[in-house]
C-alpha cells in the first residue's frame, strides 16, 4: 500500500473509534443533565444517585473520546497537508470555532461538574452538566458544517491565482443545507445510542431483581425507552429529509446507496440485492416498486439517475476518470445503517410494553440477552452511516473540486504513515479494552443505599470521585 | 497592523496560553513520584490539577485550529513536517488523559501504579518535545519552494532544539513545583518547596543559554529585552517561592514562560516557518496566510468569544482555590 491508502484507512480508522464514543457522549450527557434537574427539582434521593450513575459511566466514556479527537485536529496536517492548504481558507475557520465555542465549555465545566459536588452553589452545579451537554451539540454543529462543506461546498471562490478554494459567504457555510439536515440526524441518532445505552443497561440490572435495582433502574429503562423511540422518529424524519438533499446535491452517492446502474422512472427501492452489485449479474432480489424515487425525490414517479449516466455526465464535466465510489460499500453499509438502527428501535419498543404491563418483577430472560446487544445496535448503525456517507463521495475529498488522492501530504512517506497508523491501531485496541472493563465494571455495581439527607456531600462526592 | 499580523499575535497568545496552563499541569504530572511518598499524598498531588487540566489542554486544540485557520500554510507544513514527533506527543497526551481520568476509578494497587507511570512519561515527554518543536519553528527547517518540509526525523533533533527541549522540561518542573507550594499543605508543600531551588537553578542556566542561543538567529534590542525580563522573572519567581510567597513565587514562572515564548515569537516574526533551504522559500505571515475575508470572521469570533472563555476559566480557578491537604482527600480502601 502506497501513502494514500495508508492515509485512507489510518483516517478511517482513528474516525470511526472517535465517532464510536462521541453519540453516547451528546446523548448520555444530556440525559444525565436531565436526572440532575429532577434531583435538583424534587431533592429525591433517588435522582441523585441516578445522576451518579450514569454520570461516572458518561466519564467513562467522555475521557476517550476526548483524547481521540486531538487526533482528528491533527491528523489534517500531518496526512493531509495539500488538502489543508487547499480549503484552510473555509475548512479551519469551524474547526477553530468548535475549540473556542464547544471544547472550552465542554471541559471546563465538566471539570466543574466533577469536582463542584460540595464547592459549587446547586444552581450553577446543575448549570454545568447543561453547559457540558450543549457544548457537545455545539461541537456536533461546526464539525458536522465543516464535513457537509466536504459534501457540498459552497459560499467559497477557486482563486486561480493561488490555487485555493477561498471563503466568500461564512454564513452560507454554516447554513449549508446539507449540514442544516445532517446536524439534526447525528443530533437525532446520538439520543438514540444514549437512550439505547441508558436502556441496556437498566434492563440487565432489572433482571437481577430486588427492591433497590427496581426503583433505580425501572425509571432508568423508561427513560432509555422513551429517548430511542421518539430519537427513532426524528433518525427517520431527518434521514429522509437528508436522502432528498443526498439526491439533489450528489445524485451519485445515492444512486450508489441502491446500486442503480440505469436512470429510472419510477425507481423502485431495492431492500436487498444478492448478486455482485456491478449491474451485470443478479441472483436475488426483493424490491419496493416506486420506493427509492419517493426516498429520493419526494413524488412516487419521480426520476432517479442512474450510476452510468452520472459517469457519463461527471466525464464531460470534470475529464476523463472514474467518478464512482465503492459501490458493494455504499449499497451495504447505507441498509446496514437503516437495519441496525431499526432493531435498536424495535428492541426499545418491546421493552418499553413490556415495562407498562409489568409493573413489577424481572423481565424475561431473552429480553434481557437483547438487551446486552441492545447498546451495541446504534453504534453499529453510527459507524456504518459515516462510512456510506464518507465513502460516497470518493473518489472526491472535496466534491467536485478536489479529488481525495490529491490531498495527501506529498512529503510524508508510506513509512511514516504506516507508523503512524500501527501506533493508532494499537494504542486504540489497548484503550478500548479498558474502557469497556471500566464500564462493564460501573455498569454492574449497583449503588448504595443512602442512610440520610445528612450524609450529602462529602460522602456524595467521594462517592463520585473515587 | 494588518489582521495577519493580529492573527500571529493571537497564535502566539494561545501557544503562549498553552504553555503557560498546560506547563504547570505537565510539571506536576513529571513531579508526582518526587513529591507524593504514599497513596494520599499521590491523591493531594492529582487533585491540584484534576478539575483544571483538560480546560488547559484545549488551549493546545484551540491554537492548533487557530493555525489552521489563519495561516492553513503553516498549518500544512508544520504538521506533515513534524510528523513523527507530533504522533510521539498525541500519543504521549491519549495515554496521560486517559491516565489522569481512569488512575481513580479502581481501587487496586497495581492499576494505581501503572496509570502513575503514565502520567509520569505523559507529562514529560511532551514537555521536552514542545520545547524541540518551538525551538525548530525559530530556528528554520529545510522547505523547499512548495513551502514541504524535506528533512527527516532526525533533522529535528538539532542541538538548538534539544536544548530548546530541556529548557521548557525543566522549566515546567520548575512551574509545576512552585505550583503545588501554592495548592497544597503539609508533605507534598515541602517537598515542592525544596525542589525549587535545585530545579529553578537548573532552569536558570538552560533558559539563559537557550535564550542568548537564539539571539544568533534574528536577535534585536527587543528580544534581548524580552530575554533578560524573563531571566529576572525567573530569578525572582525562584527567590519568592524560597520566601514563602507562593502566590508571587508561581505569577514569576508565570511571566518567565509568557516572556521566554514572546522572545522565540518576536525572533520568528515576520516569518512564521524559516527555511533553512533558501530564505525564499520560508513562510510567512503573508505567505502562510488566510484571506482578509476568513481573518475578518475569525477576528470577529475571537473578539466576542475569548474574553467569555477567560472568564469561566478564571472561574474555575477560583472555585478550586482552596488549599489541598491530606485531610480533603477521603479514605478509600485500596486492594
Amino acid at each position: 500500500m502506497d501513502a494514500i491508502d495508508l492515509a485512507r484507512w489510518q483516517f478511517g480508522i482513528t474516525t470511526v473509534y472517535h465517532f464510536l464514543f462521541v453519540p453516547i457522549t451528546i446523548g448520555l450527557s444530556a440525559l444525565v443533565a436531565g436526572l440532575h434537574t429532577a434531583w435538583y427539582r424534587t431533592g429525591k434521593l433517588k435522582y441523585r444517585q441516578l445522576t451518579q450513575f450514569w454520570g461516572k459511566l458518561f466519564l467513562i466514556n467522555f475521557a476517550i473520546g476526548v483524547v481521540t479527537g486531538i487526533v482528528q485536529e491533527f491528523q489534517f496536517g500531518m496526512n493531509w497537508s495539500a488538502y489543508s492548504k487547499f480549503v484552510g481558507d473555509i475548512f479551519g475557520a469551524p474547526l477553530a470555532i468548535e475549540g473556542l465555542l464547544a471544547f472550552f465549555l465542554e471541559s471546563t465545566f465538566l471539570g466543574l461538574w466533577i469536582f463542584g459536588w460540595d464547592k459549587l452553589p446547586k444552581k450553577m452545579h446543575l448549570a454545568s452538566i447543561w453547559l457540558v451537554a450543549i457544548g457537545t451539540q455545539l461541537s456536533a454543529y461546526f464539525i458536522l458544517a465543516a464535513n457537509s462543506w466536504m459534501q457540498w461546498p459552497v459560499g467559497y471562490t477557486y482563486n486561480q491565482a493561488s490555487g485555493r478554494a477561498e471563503l466568500h459567504d461564512f454564513g452560507a457555510v454554516l447554513t449549508n443545507k446539507v449540514a442544516l439536515a445532517t446536524f439534526p440526524h447525528t443530533i437525532a441518532a446520538s439520543f438514540l445510542t444514549g437512550g439505547a445505552f441508558m436502556l441496556g443497561i437498566a434492563l440487565w440490572h432489572l433482571l437481577r431483581g430486588g427492591k433497590q435495582r427496581t426503583e433505580l433502574f425501572r425509571p432508568s429503562a423508561k427513560l432509555g425507552a422513551i429517548t430511542v423511540l421518539v430519537a427513532a422518529v426524528a433518525v427517520f424524519v431527518t434521514g429522509d429529509i437528508q436522502g432528498k438533499i443526498m439526491t439533489e446535491t450528489q445524485p451519485m452517492k445515492m444512486a450508489a446507496a441502491e446500486a442503480l446502474y440505469d436512470t429510472s422512472r419510477p425507481a423502485g427501492f431495492s431492500v436487498l440485492t444478492i448478486g455482485s452489485l456491478d449491474g451485470q449479474r443478479e441472483v436475488w432480489a426483493l424490491t419496493v416498486p416506486h420506493g427509492l424515487s419517493f426516498l429520493a425525490t419526494g413524488t412516487w414517479n419521480g426520476k432517479v439517475q442512474g450510476i452510468n449516466d452520472l459517469q457519463q455526465a461527471y466525464e464531460q464535466r470534470f475529464g476523463p476518470g472514474t467518478y464512482k465510489p465503492n459501490i458493494p460499500v455504499t449499497y451495504w453499509t447505507f441498509r446496514l445503517m437503516i437495519l441496525f438502527g431499526a432493531l435498536a428501535a424495535l428492541m426499545a419498543l418491546i421493552a418499553l410494553w413490556y415495562l407498562r404491563r409489568r409493573e413489577r418483577g424481572a423481565p424475561s430472560r431473552w429480553l434481557v440477552r437483547g438487551a446486552i446487544v441492545l447498546p451495541l445496535l446504534p453504534l453499529l448503525a453510527n459507524s456504518f452511516g459515516w462510512i456510506f456517507t464518507e465513502m460516497g463521495r470518493q473518489p472526491w475529498i472535496v466534491f467536485g473540486l478536489m479529488q481525495t488522492r490529491d490531498g495527501v501530504s506529498p512529503t510524508v512517506g508510506a513509512g511514516s504513515v504506516l507508523t503512524s497508523m500501527i501506533t493508532f491501531t494499537l494504542l486504540y485496541a489497548v484503550l478500548a479494552v479498558i474502557e469497556v472493563v471500566l464500564l462493564l465494571r460501573f455498569a454492574r455495581t449497583v449503588p448504595a443505599e443512602p442512610d440520610t439527607e445528612a450524609a450529602d456531600s462529602d460522602q456524595s462526592e467521594a462517592a463520585f470521585l473515587y | 497592523m494588518g489582521l495577519t499580523d493580529v492573527w500571529f499575535l493571537l497564535i502566539a497568545v494561545l501557544w503562549t496560553g498553552y504553555l503557560v496552563l498546560e506547563g504547570f499541569d505537565f510539571g506536576v504530572g513529571m513531579l508526582l513520584p518526587v513529591v507524593a511518598k504514599d497513596a494520599v499524598d499521590r491523591q493531594v498531588t492529582l487533585r491540584t490539577i484534576g478539575p483544571v487540566w483538560d480546560g488547559n489542554e484545549v488551549w493546545l486544540l484551540v491554537a492548533g485550529g487557530a493555525t489552521f485557520a489563519a495561516f492553513p500554510f503553516w498549518y500544512a507544513s508544520l504538521f506533515s513536517g513534524f510528523y513523527l514527533a507530533l504522533l510521539v506527543i498525541l500519543v504521549a497526551l491519549i495515554v496521560r488523559g486517559m491516565a489522569l481520568e481512569y488512575r481513580n476509578k479502581l481501587h487496586d494497587a497495581a492499576w494505581h501504579r501503572r496509570w502513575d507511570l503514565a502520567i509520569v512519561i505523559g507529562s514529560a515527554v511532551p514537555a521536552l518535545l514542545w520545547g524541540v518543536a518551538l525551538a525548530n519553528i525559530v530556528r528554520g527547517v529545510p522547505l523547499n519552494a512548495n513551502h514541504d518540509f524535506t528533512g527527516n526525523f532526525f533533522t529535528l533533533l538539532n542541538p538548538y532544539a534539544l536544548l530548546g527541549g530541556l529548557t521548557t522540561l525543566v522549566l515546567f518542573a520548575l512551574h509545576g513545583a512552585i505550583f503545588l507550594a501554592l495548592k497544597t499543605h503539609g508533605p507534598v508543600r515541602d517537598r515542592a518547596r525544596a525542589l525549587v531551588l535545585p530545579v529553578g537553578a537548573a532552569a536558570v542556566v538552560l533558559a539563559a543559554a537557550f535564550l542568548i542561543w537564539t539571539q544568533s538567529f534574528d536577535g534585536s534590542w527587543i528580544t534581548w529585552a524580552l530575554a533578560l525580563l524573563a531571566a529576572v522573572c525567573l530569578v525572582a519567581g525562584i527567590l519568592a517561592s524560597r520566601a514563602g510567597r507562593d502566590g508571587l513565587g508561581f505569577l514569576g514562572t508565570a511571566a518567565t514562560i509568557v516572556l521566554a515564548a514572546a522572545t522565540l515569537f518576536v525572533t520568528l516574526y515576520p516569518n512564521v516557518l524559516p527555511s533553512t533551504t533558501d530564505p525564499a522559500f520560508s513562510l510567512t505571515t503573508t505567505n502562510a496566510a488566510s484571506t482578509p475575508y476568513t481573518l475578518k470572521i475569525m477576528t470577529w469570533v475571537a473578539v466576542i468569544f475569548t474574553p467569555i472563555v477567560l472568564l469561566y476559566q478564571g472561574y474555575t480557578y477560583w472555585i478550586f482555590r482552596k488549599r489541598l491537604t491530606r485531610d480533603d482527600i477521603p479514605q478509600v480502601k485500596v486492594a
